[in-house]
């Protein structure tokens, strides 16, 4: 049994000259959930079907489960599930008869009723795919997904067009599976869904890894600078600093009452995402002492 | 995890069989493909048995006359048709790449398309030949050895047409553009192939060009089967040649197979 699912070194994968993904190292450790994120052409679905085995890489060592991707078999295909980005065609059968379907696929599926009742579709088990709405639908993809048993399951932005119920039920459902053992690799565009869920989150851009971290301390959160909002004579000012207590005090000394729009900002996780993939255009460079503007 | 891995693989043609009968109720819960695709033929054919009948001279009842033409082009339209727009769309929308992602053995595909076509097509022959006995009273080949061809004639053609149809997928970029490329040609070799029109009445380089696809020879095979030796005369060669059906057929199944493997892909070009 290996302790890393996922090791990849020095990745390289060149469209026409360009380097889309231009040296990328990785290695995920099992039962993790690993995020990717990163703008658009940063590389992230190249390196994602690289690692499923649908694309051949140019350069790099790539080890999934072990073996090399590119000479994946039917046994290394059983081991990893994929959860596809956006809406995928299924047969007009009812929904329990697909799952059926593809627990045929593997040599040792889960059970199919157990698999709906943990993706929530238990009572649409007759329905037609077609009559699902977009989130039951996702759900159906992510069921199919896990059929097999996974031991590496990949998610493509797999939560897209659910309303925020929905998104939490299915993100219980991924730390359901994790608690399992199972290991997550997730792509998404909604930060707040890699911060709920992610151990560790990998910025990409331009081809190469920007920050690789916990969500919490990713880009240097944990310790980032505050921001102090207020106003003054109805003009507001802000003020950055490591030490937001100290600057409230002074601030609290010379306000008889209340600090007229007191805000204490702290990066979030958008906030220093933007900032990565800002650098790699070469802006963004961070204030280093506390200043007021206007 | 060692235990996951020994067990066994599920067996490919298990696998394939179970694709077919999904397949097969996947297609059938399809009205507009069961009308347009499938019951088409039986449609055309009920109405030139009643319109056309003793309009012109044409030796025998109409519905004798433009059975084995329909027949020939219902067994295009339910392989050729079926599987040049369908994969097309499975392509299109991520089915294929789904499929591949699992550990299905590409051979499980195929087989299950087979399983769905030659349902498609026994059901084809039911149909017309069920509704041009019963309703119409057309004549049916009398001895086993036209029977023979028949079933000959249907089997080497229908997998021309399927691999054809799998070929074609292949060039359509969308689902949509699929139904387009796949109609078109159709059409055009219904009316080249003696399915409508006599081949007799065509000019000679229309003839030439309908030769070199299945259907023409299709739907000799078929007259061979159904229509009285006699008529023979009326074919370009004033004979059946049977022995030039097969031969063509068998050609297209061989280069139909080349086509598929050069060009068959389970991802968009989009997808890389």
């Amino acid at each position: 049994m290996s302790e890393t699912v996922i090791e990849v070194t020095g990745l390289v994968k060149e469209y026409g000259g360009h380097r889309a993904v231009a040296g990328v190292d990785l290695s995920v450790p099992e039962g993790e959930i690993f995020s990717l994120l990163g703008p658009n052409g940063a590389g992230k679905s190249t390196t994602i079907e690289i690692l499923e085995g649908f694309r051949r890489r140019d350069g790099g060592v790539v080890r999934v489960l072990g073996v090399d991707p590119e000479k994946a078999d039917r046994s290394w295909r059983t081991r990893i599930g994929i959860v596809w980005q956006g809406e995928t065609l299924l047969p007009k059968v009812p929904v329990r008869e697909v799952v059926r379907h593809f627990a045929g696929h593997h040599p040792r599926p889960r059970d199919s009723d157990a698999v709906l009742e943990l993706v929530g579709l238990t009572e649409k088990a007759r329905a037609l795919p077609e009559s699902l709405s977009g989130g039951q639908r996702r759900r159906l993809d992510v069921a199919l997904g896990i059929i097999g048993g996974p031991e590496l399951l990949f998610l493509d932005e797999p939560t897209t067009g659910f309303d925020p119920k929905a998104r939490r039920d299915f993100w219980e459902l991924i730390r359901n599976l994790a608690r399992e053992g199972t290991t997550v690799v997730l792509t998404t565009h909604y930060l707040e869904e890699a911060e709920a869920l992610a151990d560790r989150v990998c910025v990409l851009a331009e081809g190469r890894v920007r920050a690789l971290d916990s969500p919490a301390t990713l880009g240097g959160r944990a310790t980032a600078q505050a921001t102090v909002h207020w106003s003054q004579d109805g003009v507001r000012r802000e003020i950055r600093t490591d030490e937001p207590t100290r600057v409230i005090t002074e601030l609290a000394a010379v306000h008889p009452g209340e600090i007229p729009e007191l805000r204490v900002h702290r990066p979030t996780l958008e906030d220093v995402y933007l900032e990565l993939i800002g650098d790699a255009e070469g802006t963004g460079t961070r204030t280093e002492q506390p200043e007021a503007v206007a | 995890m060692s235990t996951l891995t020994d067990a066994r693989l599920p067996g490919t043609l298990r696998l394939g069989l179970s694709r077919g009968w999904l397949e097969i109720r996947s297609f059938t819960r399809e009205w507009e493909s069961v009308v347009f695709t499938f019951a088409l033929p039986a449609l055309i054919l009920t109405m030139f048995a009643s319109i056309f009948d003793g309009l012109f001279d044409m030796g025998m009842p109409a519905v004798d006359h433009y059975l084995p033409g329909l027949f020939a082009m219902g067994l295009m339209s339910v392989s050729f048709q079926t599987l040049g727009a369908g994969i097309a769309t499975e392509r299109d929308q991520g089915g294929l790449r789904r499929l591949r992602g699992t550990p299905m053995p590409p051979a499980a595909y195929f087989i299950g398309k087979t399983v769905l076509v030659f349902f498609l097509a026994a059901g084809q022959a039911v149909l017309l030949l069920g509704v041009s006995a019963l309703v119409f009273d057309a004549t049916l080949p009398g001895s086993a050895a036209d029977w023979l061809t028949v079933a000959w004639v249907l089997v080497l053609g229908t997998i021309a047409c399927s691999l054809l149809g799998i070929a074609v997928s292949s060039l359509a970029r969308t689902a949509q553009a699929a139904s387009t490329i796949v109609v078109v040609p159709f059409l055009v070799l219904q009316f080249t192939s003696g399915v409508f029109v006599p081949v007799t009445v065509l000019p000679d380089w229309v003839l030439t060009f309908a030769s070199l696809f299945p259907l023409l020879w299709m739907a000799q095979g078929m007259r061979a089967a159904f229509h009285p030796d006699a008529m023979a005369t009326f074919e370009p060669s004033g004979a059946w040649d049977l022995h030039l059906v097969a031969l063509a057929l068998g050609a297209w199944c061989v280069v139909g197979l080349v086509l598929v493997l050069l060009t068959f892909r389970w991802k968009t070009r989009k997808d890389g």
